[in-house]
């Protein structure tokens, strides 16, 4: 049987974006629930209890962050991370044109159970069509008395507004989005404090990825025991996959969690394009290490990744074929890194920048013997020692291509000849 | 009238920054020093600090472009079915001008970006505001004509 969707129920359908598809389709019978029988303690319990990991790239416990927020009487606020950029990744963009009340549903879920009355949307810049199907859901959820003042009469009120990215992957690193929010270059800040202590103006902020969000209305609506059964025992309820590269068919597939990654390739995507062999996947977005065909059997979850020594990410699977020169991946992706670097740390900024060098003289034939070992001396150099996570994704890339086809790189190096060019 | 920079920022009027920097931008067409200067009055900045996120964010300019911004995205996905530089090249032999150039009518601007969140109908393209996807040569000379008044 077929998986029922629950995130993507709604985007097929004919103005999905609209409020008044949304509330035909049960939209905002979540928040009422929420409101009228839940304390914000017991919601966190809810969500705790769901098991809900965050679906941004880190996978940290919903709840748990959700538990972490100061209780009583202090300025807090809530942020929804909509700054897709990994590559491969394109699942958010997909909620927020279609579904965007499902996830300002979710988000006021959330700031009634951590005590926030004020909620900020950050998007990237380059989603325009997405800036504008926030500002018209935020304004017909205002219309309808699902934000601003007393809130479907329960006396609580919640102000939520757009705040639009103007170009940095970085931005999508939490501390990095506070800081834009504010006006300032996006650098990512130093953790601890953690936003849930010092956040966005130095006050407490939850901040979650779209996704993430768009789970709470169904949990709250259909209790964390039903959501808990979905998936795996610690990597539980639907996720969207995106699936890019060489299959027959691209595209967002809502599955459960641990769904094994052949049958989302071969059932789901239709198989390799061509049915050319496959020769690597990235399973997670770019920042998450290469798997080989060897591992077609594991199931996407968060553990089953990081036992395989890669990560979940954010689910975005990447499929090469054999016709695929794995080093030019590796340049390709930390041409990325090194373009998206922030520059506040040496590390990551010069680091990749050196990196991306030696990976582009590889590539064209030129490169030296002991450039392996020279790539592999600058990852370490780079890895656990920035400021934020994008060091250790930078280098993932490289490290795990040398690890899988070291022989590919030998080949470069000795023959001064890309063998697929 | 404006207000005198402070050394002791109002968080919130900093936070208006990145809004009121688009709208500086669609003003005077880039962030001239003027643009700027004038942003940072408003806000009650600093130049210095205006400058500094401008300068942060690629989707901010400080110089002149065309009036059609072309961004072919570079990501992996798009490279792997035939985007990226391939669809660089294509458009750059067309319009005759390399990635980062304007054309002489200033018409065109041709830019590479990084991945626009679009890996599942690549090959992708922006032009200004607009997503393009599954873009292959003849649909690129088809926007192009359109463009162009052609």
């Amino acid at each position: 049987m077929p998986f029922e969707r629950i995130l993507l129920r709604n985007v097929d359908v004919p103005n999905s974006e609209k409020i008044g598809t949304y509330l035909e389709r049960g939209g905002y019978q979540a928040l009422r629930k929420a409101l009228q029988e839940y304390t914000p303690d017991e919601l966190i319990e809810i969500v705790k209890a769901s098991k809900l990991r965050g679906r941004g790239g880190a996978g940290f416990p919903a709840g748990l962050k959700w538990g972490f927020m100061p209780k009583g009487d202090v300025t807090k606020y809530v942020c929804v991370n909509t700054d897709e950029g990994e590559p491969g990744t394109f699942k958010d963009r997909l909620l927020v044109e279609r579904d965007p009340h499902q996830v300002i549903e979710g988000t006021i879920i959330a700031s009634y159970a951590v005590g926030a009355h004020r909620a900020f949307v950050y998007i990237r810049g380059e989603f325009f069509m997405g800036v504008k199907r926030w500002i018209k859901a935020i304004a017909d959820a205002y219309d309808h008395g699902f934000l601003g003042k007393n809130i479907l009469g329960s006396g609580f009120d919640l102000d939520l507004s757009v705040h639009r990215g103007a170009g940095a992957y970085i931005c999508g690193e939490e501390t990095a989005m506070l800081n834009s929010l504010e006006g300032k270059r996006g650098e990512p800040r130093l953790k601890p404090p953690f936003p849930a202590q010092v956040g966005l103006y130095g006050q407490p902020t939850l901040v979650h990825n779209v996704e993430t969000l768009a789970n709470v209305p169904h949990i709250v609506l259909r209790g964390p025991e039903w959501y808990a059964s979905i998936g795996t025992e610690q990597s539980t309820g639907p996720k969207i996959f995106c699936i890019s590269g060489h299959v027959k068919r691209r595209g967002n597939y809502e599955l459960p969690l641990g769904t094994p990654l052949r049958k989302i390739i071969f059932e789901h995507a239709g198989g390799m394009r061509d049915d050319r062999p496959l020769k690597a996947v990235i399973p997670g977005g770019a920042s998450t290490p290469v798997l080989t065909p060897e591992y077609l059997d594991i199931t996407m979850d968060f553990e089953s990744l990081a036992k395989a020594g890669s990560m979940l990410g954010t689910g975005a699977i990447i499929v090469l074929d054999e016709s695929t020169c794995m080093v030019d991946v590796a340049r390709r992706l930390t041409k990325f890194f090194a373009h998206e670097s922030c520059g506040r740390c040496t590390p990551c900024r010069v680091g990749t920048q050196r990196m991306l060098e030696i990976l582009n003289r590889i590539e064209y034939g030129q490169g030296q013997e002991g450039d392996i070992d020279l790539l592999l001396s600058l990852c370490e150099g780079i890895a656990g020692r920035t400021f934020c996570p994008m060091g250790d994704a930078a280098v993932n890339p490289t490290l795990s291509t040398i690890k899988h086809f070291r022989d590919e790189y030998e080949y470069h190096i000795k023959h001064k000849r890309c063998p697929a060019a | 009238m404006p207000e005198k920079p402070s050394r002791f920022r109002d968080p919130t009027k900093q936070s208006m920054l990145l809004t009121a920097l688009y709208i500086a931008q669609e003003q005077y067409g880039y962030l001239s020093e003027e643009a700027m200067e004038r942003t940072a009055a408003r806000l009650g900045l600093t130049l210095k600090d205006v400058y500094s996120t401008a300068s942060f964010y690629t989707m901010f300019r400080t110089q002149p472009l065309g009036k059609y911004v072309i961004q072919v995205c570079e990501g992996l996905s798009c490279f792997l079915v035939g985007g990226a530089e391939r669809l660089v090249d294509y458009i750059s032999r067309k319009l005759n001008i390399q990635p980062g150039q304007t054309t002489p009518d200033g018409l065109f601007t041709l830019q590479t970006v990084q991945c626009l969140a679009s890996c599942g109908t690549s090959p992708t393209l922006k032009v200004n505001d607009e997503l393009y996807e599954d873009m292959t040569p003849d649909k690129v000379d088809r926007l192009l004509d359109q463009l162009a008044g052609r």
